[in-house]
């Protein structure tokens, strides 16, 4: 690849400058600062600190119930995940061949993702509230006494559909432009090799989709971690009780409901950790079977 | 930002800011809805009442969410004069000495004299210190009472009960006439809290954590609450009642369609259940056992308290002042008693709307404040424990999954003893 010149070595830094400054205010300050009051007690004013070391950290991790909401978040990322990007590619490749009114089938499928999180929870809420909702009704249809918000399994049931329902379309939109870019001549060839669609599509599709699917398996996974939020405090109607949570929620639940700062950036210290180490997974492991070209 | 602004507040700004003459202050709050509305229309009285000071309310969504805003504000220096308070909390904001100036203290030093007995007995400990000087000032106070569905009783041929015993008694025919009997909206602040005030029982070492953070334990395992919850967990067996998750809608919407006979609510549910509840109702006292010995005592009051924050000037610490007067005026309280449902705070105003034969009107609406105003016990006039929206997440698990039949009720209420103790200690910590 040719080289860009620049005429003076600091151009290149000014360019990037307002990014950087964007990234450092609203990322890294308060990365640090996160990192640094968690290894303090605090009272919620500021009056006091006094440091702890690492005792923030052993509170969380060692408590029973940390354990358990870590245990959920990690079966509702997998779930949010494998489900999202599942149903997400079996619905493009069949937008992909559909002739006549494609247009109109693949707008009704990515329109859901203009949803907002949190009105996605509400609708979400509403199709499955305890008194009104027409899925609670649907389900006793069939002998299941569905009781989202009491019941642990129900409500994680009703969680995990309303945020997979929410990612869909994104994922549906990306595949199907991965679909897309894929060359005629390399379908037909490949129709002509071998008969069978699903053998086509494990062997000739997937593989050329895989870059595609990659950045959205890393993106599926941080929307299941963080961006449910919404979703889950709308469902939980901000009374998590003996309904599952996220990790990310009960950060929430402890700093900005509890006032307790030391606990709480300790847990989103936690979650860094966390996410990091997922993503040097990837990169190192995952990606290396990928083929860009 | 938007700040919803009476139009007339917003002209009084204006001018208040083109003239100078008027000191402004702000007030953030944590209500929505119409009682955010009667906020606003308080707040449009007080500025059209005088010129000296104006009131700007801010709304800032939730109780849990008007604390963090003002917590966070406060670190920035960038605090509201008065910040709203939720009951549960109280702990946070008294135990932070420095963060608020005792409304006790604003007010004498503004020139007015202040008078505790002026408020009746339910109100006067709670956001208070040890002492009884007035830290807080008492603003939407409300108590768990028991709403009740008259046709239901008709139907069933049965009086409201006084007592749980009573109760015991006639669930049976309620089940029997189509009814759910019971059905209640928070099981930690009426099931709980004032479950310890109304039996006169200890709730918290030190004094229910009135005098001290240090070493103060909860008594989630006493007998008698172990007692509650086993007889609610067996009515939810057998029908009596019902349990609709940790929400208080969820509940309330079977009191509001006629399903359910009794509804355990706040008397500040008051004027949005008139609006809403499909079939006649009344209410009564939040029943208690007979069997306890000494039960029968006051409860405390939930809702929230105002506080003014320190680090304020001088002249908008007078304006503070000079508006918690003016809310404390019988005037002031009766507007908001009448418009909320929640209850008049002080004696003078609870007088006024009886005088004006309100409650001959609208008998409903005084059960709160005579339950606020039944002789009180020891233990009656409430707890201060630090951490305790934690401590109430921890019990809505717990008794979320005792009705989901995931565990028993005595190591529900044993788990939860533990996780509070420690929350408890560790909140010591902090405030030490």
């Amino acid at each position: 690849m040719k080289r860009v010149q620049f005429s003076s070595p600091f151009l290149p830094y000014l360019f990037i400058a307002p990014q950087m400054a964007i990234i450092f205010v609203f990322f890294y300050w308060p990365s640090v600062q996160a990192i640094q009051s968690s290894f303090f007690l605090e009272d919620p004013f500021g009056f006091g600190s006094t440091f702890v070391g690492l005792s923030n950290y052993s509170d969380a991790l060692g408590s029973v119930q940390y354990q358990a909401i870590a245990r959920f978040t990690v079966v509702f990322t997998a779930l949010v995940t494998f489900l999202s990007l599942g149903i997400g590619v079996l619905l493009a490749v069949k937008a992909d061949t559909v002739l006549k009114g494609s247009a109109t089938y693949k707008t009704l499928l990515i329109w859901v993702y203009a949803i907002a999180p949190p009105v996605a929870g509400l609708m979400g809420m509403m199709f499955f509230d305890q008194h009104i909702g027409p899925l609670v009704k649907f389900a006793a249809l069939f002998g299941w006494d569905m009781k989202v918000g009491l019941n642990y399994y129900d409500t994680a049931f009703a969680m995990i559909a309303v945020s997979v329902w929410k990612q869909i379309p994104y994922n549906f939109i990306f595949i199907l432009s991965g679909l897309q870019s894929i060359p005629v001549s390399v379908r037909e060839a490949a129709a002509i090799d071998c008969r069978s669609g699903f053998r086509r599509f494990w062997t000739m599709t997937l593989p050329l989709l895989a870059p595609t699917a990659f950045f959205l398996l890393i993106i599926n996974m941080t929307y299941a971690l963080f961006d449910t939020f919404g979703v889950i405090d709308v469902m939980v109607k901000d009374k998590a009780a003996n309904n599952p949570i996220t990790l990310v929620y009960k950060v929430y639940m402890d700093g900005f409901r509890g006032n307790d700062l030391g606990g709480s950036s300790a847990q989103s210290v936690i979650l860094m950790i966390v996410v990091f180490v997922l993503t040097i997974f990837q990169f190192r492991f995952i990606e290396r079977r990928v083929h860009y070209n | 930002m938007f700040k919803p602004l009476s139009l007339a507040g917003f002209a009084l700004a204006l001018s208040a800011t083109a003239s100078m003459a008027a000191t402004n202050i702000t007030w953030w709050h944590g209500m929505a809805g119409r009682n955010g509305e009667v906020i606003n229309e308080v707040a449009k009285k007080f500025n059209e009442a005088q010129s000296a000071c104006a009131i700007t309310p801010v709304s800032k969504g939730t109780y849990e969410e008007a604390l963090a805003s003002g917590i966070a504000a406060f670190r920035a220096g960038e605090q509201p004069n008065i910040l709203q308070v939720f009951d549960a909390g109280a702990a946070t904001i008294i135990n932070a000495p420095g963060a608020v100036i005792p409304a006790e203290d604003l007010i004498t030093q503004a020139g007015y004299t202040f008078d505790r007995e002026a408020f009746i007995e339910g109100v006067r400990y709670f956001y208070a210190a040890p002492d009884g000087k007035f830290v807080g000032m008492p603003f939407n106070s409300s108590a768990p009472i028991m709403y009740v569905n008259t046709e239901a009783l008709e139907k069933a041929g049965v009086e409201a009960p006084k007592t749980w015993e009573d109760f015991e008694t006639i669930a049976p025919k309620l089940k029997e006439a189509g009814y759910l009997p019971l059905v209640q909206s928070q099981l930690t602040w009426q099931f709980t809290e004032n479950f310890f005030s109304r039996h006169n029982i200890q709730f918290a070492t030190n004094n229910n954590g009135y005098d001290s953070v240090v070493d103060t334990k909860i008594n989630m395992t006493d007998p008698n609450l172990v007692m509650m919850f086993t007889k609610l967990k067996a009515w939810a067996d057998e029908g009596y009642f019902g349990y609709y998750g940790a929400g208080w809608n969820d509940n309330q919407k079977l009191f509001e369609d006629g399903k359910a006979a009794f509804w355990i609510g706040s008397s500040g549910s008051f004027g949005g259940l008139q609006k809403t509840a499909q079939k006649p109702f009344s209410a009564t006292f939040l029943p208690y056992w007979g069997s306890v010995k000494g039960a029968g005592t006051n409860t405390f009051i939930g809702g929230a308290a105002l506080f003014a924050m320190s680090g304020k000037p001088d002249a908008e610490n007078k304006c503070t002042a000079d508006f918690f007067q003016f809310l404390t005026s019988p005037e002031v309280q009766k507007f908001y008693h009448e418009a909320t449902g929640y209850v008049a705070i002080t004696k003078a105003a609870y007088e006024l709307a009886k005088s004006e034969g309100y409650y001959k009107e609208k008998p409903a609406a005084e059960v709160g404040i005579q339950q606020l105003m039944l002789p009180s016990g020891e233990w009656s006039k409430g707890y201060r424990l630090g951490f305790y929206p934690q401590i109430r997440e921890i019990m809505e698990r717990e008794y979320g999954r005792i009705f989901a039949g995931e565990t028993s009720v005595e190591d529900a209420l044993k788990t939860i003893e533990t996780e509070a103790n420690d929350l408890l200690a560790r909140f010591a910590k902090t405030a030490g």
